[in-house]
Parts: structure tokens; sequence; C-alpha cells
């Protein structure tokens, strides 16, 4: 095959590159302008890797046995449906994730809901941006992660990261900071705080009360955007009477920024001729994440940034299919076009679109921590299909739904290698890779881009699409109903979103292969797309953006004497997620190869732990292990751990599974643990 | 069931703060019933940011504690210019100015307190003369203050330097006149005081210590006891406050201060509660917000019986200064002595640089603090107070806010870096793996790039990569 011009398979930003089989170089690209982190740069290695599966496989006493395709689909179908008739069309649930295509986003939800007709489906964007999301439908009655180009950010005076750190997650977007006066929001000071000139150092949880506390300095220090607020904005009133309440000497207090820094941020964003706010996991993954983005959503909408040409708010959105893969049905409420599967007109337009009755499609079903939870329960599913995400490592408290998954009567998974979860399944589906099948993604500033296939799959490797048309055609639907090619599924998926809020009916492959760089929406063939929304009004009806009133409550587990820490997870640069992928390319598992624990020398020292030594970090749902590593400027109250390692370093063995009331979003970013050597009592 | 009457006296910040608190744990009014009682006419305003009006930085719109249709909207009988004029214990109700009576089944005393006006021959009556405790006497002194006028401030504490440093931020001649040999003697010492009086000197304002004023003559100043005149148009009295007690004197109620309380705020009638700043309960500091809103949450509790084993147990106070360009915090025990047994006590005093740290540690926590003019240390280690961390053993650090750097001074030149240095982070790229590559002939960037991947992620390292490529050039 001749080179193909294509994007990276991990994060969000979805850099350009080329394929020349599966040899990899930088391309430029708008988002990454030539540049590749080290994970872009061996992406390809893992194409080639002889660790990934090619053969379906089905558990027999215990071990998992190779078989071939059909008899592998017929035994999930004959299996779905026996559990189905004798529990229900619930007793079927289905898993997905948020780096599948959209594609595949959208087949999945349709399979959910017409192959299977169970409302038991959601994904592990729960995991990632859903509290960005709820808070910006809230605020501006859309959700695009970013609603400007990420190059647009070149030209801003200054940028204000709220619990971002793209210098190690998505390192070539830092190339649009340069020149700005960055301020960065994050406990600990990592290298995104490292190129900023004020570093805002909350505790663990209390970054609503720092947004509270900037904003009240912003009003106090007279930057209020008052006309702005008057012809754009409703709810000003209302969320100042709780504002007014956190003068920045009382949230200083609570959150252990200075009240200096808070005011000098205000007058710094105040100043700037052009600013952005952005947001990331940082501020989403709480319990409160949902009211956290909207302090600093809130903000933004004080300084008259958003809808306004060179400033704004936005999310930066994590997964490669992070923004496509919450908008096209495969979220628990949700139908194509970010549609709401409650609202009867949308039921009617898309079951037209799919050839069913719109009573046919079920209602809303549970959030994915709720979903897992509720798996093998009296009155949960009793099988799970997952496809495009290994919730063993990536979901809180997950000795529990390691628990959960083994009391399933089935559980089959989709994935290119034996994922942690895989590993657990009763039947495993290899999958192709990015490089081997077309599909579009929706990167973090809302633009659709193509990927190409650059090299044909190893025998034996079928793509999910495939998958779910060999399963919809055993389980009775007509043979057109879910195309196994992936134009096809765009065709149909254009006609289901439209009229939608995110709207692809204007997107072709066509218009895609011919380079146009196309935000959504596109409501028209000819139409040029949406790279920056929201210059003339908002998506509320009456056009205007809502500040929302929101208080800090802080962390839902605070330290005691057992617990006495606080503990955070995140990221390291060499891995993707749960790490099923780079754990498996050696490049870059040899750069960070197992879990560690980032830990002020005092902290560590009073454990009796020395710098290397093997850490307990133990919580209330359960332990983990890790190597200890000194970090002089940590909190000496705060530990923190990467989330990407198996077994008994799963970070999320001891995270909090309480989740957001709104977003269902769980508290990945903060609890209570203690930290002790591994033989010692804490 | 029918729902319990409750009645607040009093809609200041105590009041309108447990109204609240009950109503989030009541919401439609199913366990309580609630009056409130104002003896002002306008909505409750939040007076911490007074000084902030003053200063000129908010409306007097933009301190309202609620809107107009907030009553309303949560099923709240408010009444605004009320007098109460008694309470009836046996009959259980309390008696307004106009002949009405209000019943309660739990009566709450949120009457809050008053400023002192000192005895000082025509202050009490004479016009130009103003307390700063209100939402209106902020009206008046911006009325009064005119640009340039002189002003005198009667006391040196919190409140008497906020209003001084806002008024001199306005361009008034501002003269403190203050009893005492430094200004905020019950948070500071007298070396911290020096420092602060120092720092507002070069603000614009004069201080008289260990004065008293003698007589006021209107239009023309404070006289003092030495015999000297401070000019003044306008007298801001800050001399303390008083707890506003006479309902509850009059009905008997224990009093001695602050009428007091236990630690549900229950006085020694046990239907009647009181809270804010005419309450006293032992562990709440005076004068501050903090306190009140601690007791809201759990008289909310008691009085909706959502928790009936709610208890107040004190408030430790952080006393924060409000003035721009000043940042100061204090805390805990801020009076010892180096040398106090038991006791660390660290001190750093730059007067020039109008910065003062005290840092008191027993047992490896913080017990006490003064931070003057330190931002980041006063943040930090308020939170280690509040927290209870154990402190880091670097005490310096600490005390100035910082960490200070360990080891070697960052390398000046490439040559300083160890091998195993992480120049380029997006790839992992060592300075010793571009060594190797500058030996294998990659002898510029380009080639160092295409050799090692390095500057191809974000590009910030390209010029560091650049040095090293002219630094083994030189060799």
């Amino acid at each position: 095959m001749p080179q193909v011009d294509t994007h990276c398979p991990y994060c969000a930003l979805q850099c350009g590159m080329t394929l020349d089989g599966a040899r990899v170089t930088p391309r430029d690209f708008p988002v990454n302008a030539g540049g590749l982190c080290q994970k872009g740069w061996t992406a390809g290695s893992l194409l080639t890797s002889p660790r990934r599966l090619t053969t379906p496989m089905i558990r027999v006493d215990g071990a998992l046995e190779p078989v071939s395709w059909d008899f592998a689909l017929d035994f999930v179908a004959r299996r779905l449906q026996d559990l189905q008739r004798d529990h229900g069309p619930d007793a079927v649930a289905i898993f997905g994730g948020g780096g599948l295509t959209n594609e595949k986003a959208y087949l999945l939800g349709k399979f959910a809901r017409v192959a299977l007709g169970t409302s038991q489906i959601d994904y592990n964007g729960r995991f990632c941006m859903s509290s960005a999301a709820a808070a910006g439908i809230k605020a501006f009655g859309a959700d695009r992660g970013m609603p400007f180009p990420v190059t647009d950010l070149k030209n801003a005076d200054v940028v204000l990261l709220a619990g971002a750190n793209p210098a190690e997650t998505m390192p070539p977007f830092t190339q649009h900071l340069r020149g700005t006066d960055l301020i960065v929001v994050d406990p600990r000071r990592t290298p995104t705080a490292e190129l900023a000139s004020l570093h805002l150092a909350p505790a663990p949880g209390t970054d609503l009360a720092l947004a509270l506390g900037i904003l009240h300095a912003v009003v106090e220090g007279g930057h209020l955007d008052q006309s702005y607020v008057d012809d754009r904005t409703g709810g000003f009133a209302e969320m100042w009477r709780i504002a007014a309440s956190w003068w920045p000497e009382r949230a200083e207090r609570v959150c252990g920024v200075s009240a200096a820094d808070m005011r000098l941020a205000a007058a710094k964003l105040a100043a700037a001729r052009n600013a952005y706010v952005l947001t990331a996991r940082g501020a989403e993954q709480h319990a409160t994440g949902t009211a956290t983005v909207g302090g600093w959503i809130n903000l933004a909408l004080s300084l008259g940034l958003p809808g306004r040409p060179g400033s704004g708010y936005g999310c930066l959105t994590g997964q490669g299919n992070g923004q496509g893969g919450r908008e096209h049905g495969q979220k628990a409420d949700q139908l194509p076009g970010y549609r709401k599967l409650e609202d009867p007109a949308a039921r009617e337009y898309v079951a037209g679109v799919w050839g069913v009755e719109p009573e046919s499609l079920p209602g809303p079903g549970r959030s994915a921590s709720e979903l897992l939870e509720a798996l093998g329960q009296e009155n949960g599913p009793k099988a799970l299909m997952v496809f495009g995400s290994n919730v063993v490592v990536s979901a809180p408290r997950s000795e529990r739904v390691q628990d959960r998954l083994s009391s399933l009567d089935f559980l089959v998974v989709a994935d290119f290698v034996l994922s942690d979860t895989a590993a657990m399944a009763d039947v495993v589906l290899p999958v192709t890779q990015w490089a081997e099948e077309d599909g579009t993604l929706t990167n973090l500033e809302g633009r659709v881009l193509l990927r190409r296939k650059a090299l044909d799959p190893p025998v034996g490797v079928r793509s999910d699409l495939d998958v779910l048309n060999g399963l919809a055609n055993r389980l009775g639907q007509p043979e057109n109903r879910f195309p196994a090619d992936a134009e096809t599924v765009f065709e149909e998926l254009r006609i289901a979103s439209k009229g939608g809020i995110a709207d692809y009916s204007g997107v072709s492959y066509e218009r895609l292969r011919n380079g146009e760089a196309l935000h959504w929406p596109v409501p028209e063939n000819e139409h040029p797309g949406t790279p920056r929304m929201f210059l003339e009004s908002f998506a509320h009806p009456d056009g205007r953006a809502r500040f929302v009133p929101v208080e800090h409550t802080g962390p839902a587990e605070l330290p005691d004497d057992e617990f006495p820490l606080q503990a955070t997870t995140g990221r390291v640069l060499q891995h993707y997620q749960s790490g099923a992928q780079t754990r498996l390319i050696d490049e870059l598992n040899d750069v960070v190869p197992e879990a560690f624990v980032e830990v002020h020398p005092d902290t560590a020292k009073r454990a009796g732990l020395e710098e290397g030594d093997p850490a307990r970090i133990r919580s209330r749902r359960g332990e983990t292990v890790a190597k200890v590593r000194f970090v002089q400027s940590l909190r000496p109250d705060l530990v923190f751990v990467p989330f990407h390692f198996p077994g008994e370093q799963r970070a999320n063995l001891f995270t909090n599974p309480a989740l957001d009331p709104v977003s269902r979003m769980p508290e990945f970013k903060v609890c209570a643990v203690s930290l002790s050597t591994v033989d010692g009592a804490a | 069931m029918s729902p319990r009457e409750v009645v607040i006296v009093g809609y200041g910040m105590a009041g309108a703060r447990l109204a609240d608190e009950i109503r989030r744990r009541d919401p439609i009014a199913e366990r309580v019933r609630l009056t409130v009682l104002g003896a002002e006419k306008h909505a409750a305003y939040n007076r911490v940011l007074l000084s902030a009006v003053v200063a000129g930085g908010m409306s007097a719109e933009s301190v309202r504690l609620h809107d107009d249709e907030w009553a309303a909207r949560h099923n709240i009988d408010l009444r605004l210019g009320v007098d109460v004029t008694r309470i009836d214990r046996e009959k259980r109700c309390v008696e307004l100015g106009d002949g009405a009576c209000v019943d309660y089944d739990a009566l709450v005393l949120a009457t809050g307190a008053n400023p002192w006006i000192p005895p000082v021959e025509g202050l009490e009556a004479g016009p130009g003369v103003v307390a700063f405790r209100s939402l209106d006497d902020c009206a008046k002194i911006l009325d009064a203050a005119r640009f340039g006028a002189p002003v005198a401030v009667l006391g040196g504490g919190l409140l008497g330097l906020e209003a001084a440093r806002g008024l001199a931020g306005r361009g008034n001649q501002v003269t403190v006149v203050h009893p005492l040999g430094h200004v905020m003697e019950r948070q500071l010492d007298a070396a911290a005081g020096h420092v602060l009086a120092r720092q507002l000197t070069d603000m614009g304002v004069t201080f008289k210590f260990g004065a008293t004023a003698a007589r006021y003559l209107p239009g023309d100043g404070l006289k003092l006891d030495d015999g000297t005149l401070v000019p003044a148009d306008l007298v801001v009295v800050a001399a303390g406050v008083r707890a506003e007690t006479s309902l509850a004197v009059d009905a008997g109620l224990d009093v001695d201060l602050g009428i007091l309380v236990d630690d549900t705020l229950r006085t020694s009638d046990g239907r009647i509660h009181a809270l804010g700043d005419c309450a006293r309960h032992p562990g709440a500091p005076a004068g501050l917000i903090q306190p009140a809103w601690e007791q809201a949450g759990v008289l909310a509790d008691v009085l909706t019986g959502t928790n009936a084993a709610a208890r107040y147990r004190g408030t430790t106070a952080v006393t924060r200064l409000k003035a721009r360009g000043i940042d100061l915090a204090a805390l805990g025990e801020t009076q010892l002595d180096a040398g106090t047994p038991d006791a660390e006590v660290l001190t750093f005093n730059d007067p020039t640089g109008g910065r003062y740290g005290k840092l008191v540690v027993r047992g490896n926590r913080v017990t006490g603090a003064i931070l003057l003019g330190l931002p980041d240390a006063a943040a930090s280690i308020t939170q280690f107070h509040d927290r209870g961390t154990p402190l880091p053993d670097d005490r310096l650090g600490v005390l100035l806010g910082r960490a200070l750097p360990t080891g070697s001074a960052p390398a000046a030149s490439p040559a300083d870096l160890p091998a195993a240095a992480v120049i380029c982070r997006c790839n992992n790229v060592t300075k010793g793996r571009l060594i190797e590559a500058w030996k294998a002939g990659a002898t510029d960037t380009p080639a160092l790039a295409r050799a090692t991947r390095a500057t191809t992620g974000c590009g910030g390292c390209t010029d560091a990569v650049g040095g090293i490529a002219n630094w083994l050039a030189a060799q």
C-alpha cells in the first residue's frame, strides 16, 4: 500500500501522521504542526506486535481456546438470546469507549436499542469528560469541547488551564500556548505548571472554591464585563449571591491558594485582550465535577470570554474520539446527533431513520458506574459486551468491578490485545486497529477527521462493525440494517444526526478526503462547517449563556486519623489510559514500566519509606502497591499515583466511586488514603 | 404533623444564614415554619465586604445576601423594619413595636452587635461621626469623606485599619488614633504591629499611638488627651463592638458580655437560642463571621431535627486583614517569644520589605502564626494549621511559603548536566543519547531530531538541543 495520511490512535488532539505500512512519520496538521510525542512515534509498533489477538477465543474449562469466527458469533448470539429470553431484554448490557470511531459508536447504540432492545448501554466517557459536557450544556446549551480551533489559542494573551497537564497528556498541544501568559491550576507542580507564569495549587477537591474566589476577585477588582453580562447571559445575580460569599481570603482558607494569587489571576485575565479558560480531567473527575466546571465557566462568562472571537472557554477532551464518542448514541440517555433519548421528537426521527417504531426504542439506562455495579445483581444485566474499553483497570474501585464481572453469566470483549478485561471474558473477539480500517473521529475542537486504512489487518481479525453486522444478522435483523462498511455507516449517521445539536449531515468522506476542515455543526452539503461556535448567540432557545449557581462542597471523602493523606490519580506521558496498548510497546514501557507513587520526602520518611521502596497506598476501598518517588514540590498531605498499570498496581483499587449527581462521573481525583511500607501497618 | 414555629430575631449575616441553612434542610417548610424579623428596612447584606465598598470595589447591590423574592421563594415570613420590644417567655411570643405578637415554638436571637462609641465629649451626638458597621454607615462615610478631606479613625484594630486603608486609597488624609502602643494588638505581636503600621504609613496613613480622644469639635477635628488636634471632617469610630443583648437581659436570660449559649446554641431558656455576635460561646472568637456560619449550620440541624446530634464545638479563627496592597494573616498563639518551652518560635522581620513572619510549632504542628507580606506562606501555613498536617523539616521554607532549593543550582551550561538528564520530555531523549547521536554524525539540531526525535513533540527543547550541539562542537 502507498503512504497514507492519517491520525494518531491515542488522545483527542489527533495529531496528523503519515503511515508507510506500520512506519510512522509526523505530518504537518494544524493541531500538531508536525509534532508527535513518544506515544505517537511508536504507535505503529503495536500493529505488528506478536501480542495482538488474531483469532476469536472461547473459554473452555477455564482457558481461552481458539475457535472460528462463525462458531464464536453463533455462540455469542445464542447465549445473548437465551439470556434475554429468560431475563428480559435488559439482561444484556453494552459498554463502549471514547476511542471508538463515530461509526462504531453510532452503530453500537443502534445495535443495543434495535438488535438487542436493551436500555443498558453506556461507555467510558463517563470516566473522562462527562462533567464538562454536562456543564457546557447547562451554560451554553451545547457541548463541543473546544468551540473554536486549537490554533486560535496562539493569539491569546492569557490562557488559564484548570486541571490540565497537556505537557504530558498531549505534548504537541503546548505549541499553541507558546507566547501566551499561562496560568495553571493543579495541586501538583506538573511539567505544564512549570511552563506557567502563575501556578495555582489548590488542595485536591477544592478547585471550585478557587474558581469562586477568582470570580469574586474579578468583581471586586471592577473587572466584570457588565455589558456582556447584560447582553449575552442570564443568571448572574443568582450566581453572584453565592460567589459573593467567597471573598478571596475565605477561598484561600479552603483551597490553600493565596488570595493575592487569586487577585493576580483575575487581573491578568481581565487585562488580556484575548483570553481563554480551559478545563480538563482535574476539574471534571470529581463527585462535584459538573459544578466545578460550571465555576470555571462562570469565571469565563464574567470576563466576557465565551462566544467572542479570539477568546473563550473550552474543555480539553481526553480520549481519541472523546468528542464524537459522546454524540452519537453509545451514552445511556442519548440518540445520534447529541439528541436526548427521552425527547419524543428525537425518538420519532431516529426511529424513522432506523426503520423501526419509536415505541420499540428502550428508554434511558444506567450510567457507566451504575451499570458496572448492577452486573450480575438480581435486577442487573447477566451479560456484558465490552468494546474499546478496559474497565478492570479504568473504573473506580476496580476490585469491586472485577467482582461484578465475575458474577456475570456471560462476558464478551472485543479488543485487539488481551486487555485485563478481555482476560476475564467468556468470549474474546479480535478486532482491527486504527490503521487497518476506515473511520471518522471528531477531535477536541469538534473537527471531523477521516482516519484511512493504511494496511491490511492480520488474517483472522475483523472490524468492530463487522462483528456487529454478524451478530445483528444472527439476532434476526435485516441484512442491511447494520452495515459493515464504515462509509455506509457514516452515510446513515449523517441522516440520523441531521437537525441535532451535533449535526454531521453536511460531512461526507469525499469532503474529508479532499482535506476540508469541517467542524460541526455542518447542516448542509455545501456548508463550510462551524469552526467557531456561539459568536452570534449561544445554543439556548433565548440565545443567551447561563451563569449556573454553584456552591463549593468539597471532596466526598475527607482525611481522618486512619487515612490521613489525600491521593490523586493521573497520567504519564508514555502511557495511554489503562495502558493495555502502551504497556505492550517496549520503547514506552521501558521508560515507565510500573506504577509509582509521588510523595513528599518528609511524608515518605515518616512512613519509613525511602526513594524506590515499594509502598502500600490504602483506602477504604482497597490498596495499591507502587514504588516511591520523592517529589519535593508536592504538598506533604498528598500522594499521586498514575492509573495506567494492572493487577495490584491499579490506582483504581483505592479510588472513590462517589458519583457526580449530574454527569455520573466518579471521584478519581481525590480520596483519603494511608501510606505505609508493604509489610508494615499504615 | 404540623411544622414548628421558628422565629428568628435579626436579619443580619447570622440570621440570614440560619434561614438559608434551615431551608436547605427543609425546602418546602414541612418541618419548620419560619418567621424572620429584621430591624433594618433593607435586605440582609454581607458585612465582610463593607471594607470593599468603602475602598470602592463593590457596589451596595453586590453585597446583598438575598434578592427581593428570596423570602417568598423559600416560604419565609420576612418582616423588615420591625422593632421587637419584648420576649414573653411564658406565652412564648415576641412583642413588636406596633403591639402585635409573634408566637414561637423556638426563638432564635440573632441581634448582632453594636459599635461601641467611646465616651468622648461631643462624639456621641456630633455630626460627621460614623461608626463602621452597617451599609448605611458606608454610605455616610462615602458621602462625607470628600476627596482629599481629613478623616480621623478611632481605633487601630482590624476594622479601623481596613477603613483607614480604604479611605487613604480614595485620597483622604487619614489619621488613626489608637490608645495602645501598636496596631491590632489582639492578633499581632509588637514587631508585626510596627511593620504593619510602617506599611500603612507608606500608604499615607498617620498614626497616633498611646493616644485617646478628649473632645470632638465638629467641623474642626479631634482634640487628643495630649492637647494635639487631629483635623477631621469625618470621624470613623472603630473602637470595638458590644453584643446586642437587651432583649435577652430583659427576658432574664443569662448574659455575660453576650448571651450565653451551649453547644446546641441554647440559652438558659431551652426554647430560646442565640448565635452570631450577640451570643457568647466559649469556643467562638468574637467579631468574625465564620463562627456565626458554623453555628447556623449546627442550629439548623437542631431546629429542623435533621441531625439531633449536631454540636458546635468552637471555631479556630484566622484573622485576615482585607486591605488593598497588604497581605496579613494571623492565627492561633501569636504572642509567644522565642525561648518558650515546648514550642519552636521562628520569626523573620523585614520592616523595609514590609514583611514579617512568625511561626509557632508544637509537636510538629502549627499552633500559631503571623504572616505579613508573605501571601504564599499565609495560604499554606493556614492549611497546615487547619488540617493538622505534620510540618516538613524545612521550617524556613514553610515560613517563607516556598520550598528552598535543595542540591545543586540549575545547570548554567550543558556541561553541568548529568548524562541521564532528560532534554526532550515529549520523546524521552537524554543528554547522553544526544551525545551518542552527535558522535555518530548528527551535528546540528535537524540531524539530532532525525536521529533521536528530540524537539519533535512540543518543540520546547529546541534551544536546549541546539545548545548541546554547539557545546559539543566547541569541545
